[in-house]
């Protein structure tokens, strides 16, 4: 399943897209919030789950190679970030579901 | 291919502008065609170094030299050093402080990562010098 067709499922609001994001594939899903504990568990192509909307969320994204983050619980995605995010090209999503929740809903897709 | 040198300042106390050398690492040798495994590991060894420059050391300087058979990190600077490496090579043990621990950090994951990540790593480090952190991860 692709990043854009995980949104649509999951009906995720768009914080930040591109095309070539959005036909990424999704392998599989992370859930965390401490940084460096994504960064060493989270697998290449899983949707990363988490209430970590700043700048440093969008590097380990990018540098972890993680399809798509969603911010869960409503959480807000700082401006900087928001830039960031576009520089490199990471979609981020946000759902006001908690991230258990929403990977219980992605497990049912992938 | 011949033999990329890089070379990069890394600031202290701005976390917005850590990661950028990192970030262009990964850019290098995505170009050069690496396998996205070995991009991986280096990006996450050397992105964890810059964190650890910023939150403990104030900055520092990176050299990377990249080879078809290695990618070589050298990771310098001149904070505090390092009390007990044994220690700060434990999964869970963090000397960051809380304003660090609110962004995401301090999860005492940086050091073990690093190793984690890559193939070869040298830790000296001297109290109230400095610490410099050599890392090879092979091209395989």
């Amino acid at each position: 399943m692709t990043v854009g067709e995980l949104k649509d499922a999951l009906g995720l609001k768009v914080l930040c897209e591109n095309d070539d994001a959005l036909s990424r594939e999704v392998t599989g899903g992370y859930c965390g919030d401490l940084l460096s504990w994504v960064m060493s568990r989270a697998r290449s192509g899983d949707a990363w789950m988490t209430v970590m909307g700043n700048i440093n969320s969008i590097g380990v994204a990018a540098l972890a190679d993680i399809s798509c983050i969603i911010l869960t619980d409503s959480a807000t995605l700082d401006d900087d970030a928001k830039m960031r995010a576009e520089q490199n090209g990471v979609a981020i999503f946000q759902t006001e579901k908690n991230s258990y929740e929403t990977a219980k809903e992605l497990s049912k897709l992938i | 291919m011949d033999e990329i040198k890089l070379h990069f300042e890394v600031s202290g106390d701005d976390f917005t502008r850590a990661g950028e050398a990192s970030g262009e690492v990964k850019r290098v040798l995505k170009e050069i065609w690496f396998s996205s495994a070995v991009i991986r590991n280096v990006s996450i060894a050397m992105y964890e170094g810059e964190i650890n420059m910023v939150i403990h050391a104030g900055g520092g300087e990176i050299d990377v030299e990249i080879s078809p058979e290695c990618i070589s990190m050298v990771l310098a600077d001149h904070g505090p050093g390092i009390e007990n490496v044994e220690l700060a090579m434990q999964e869970g043990y963090s000397t960051a402080p809380d304003n660090v621990r609110c962004l995401g950090f301090g999860a005492g994951m940086g050091l073990p990562n690093i190793k984690k990540y890559t193939d070869e790593m040298d830790i000296q480090t001297e109290l109230g010098v400095g610490t410099t952190i050599t890392l090879k991860v092979y091209n395989q």
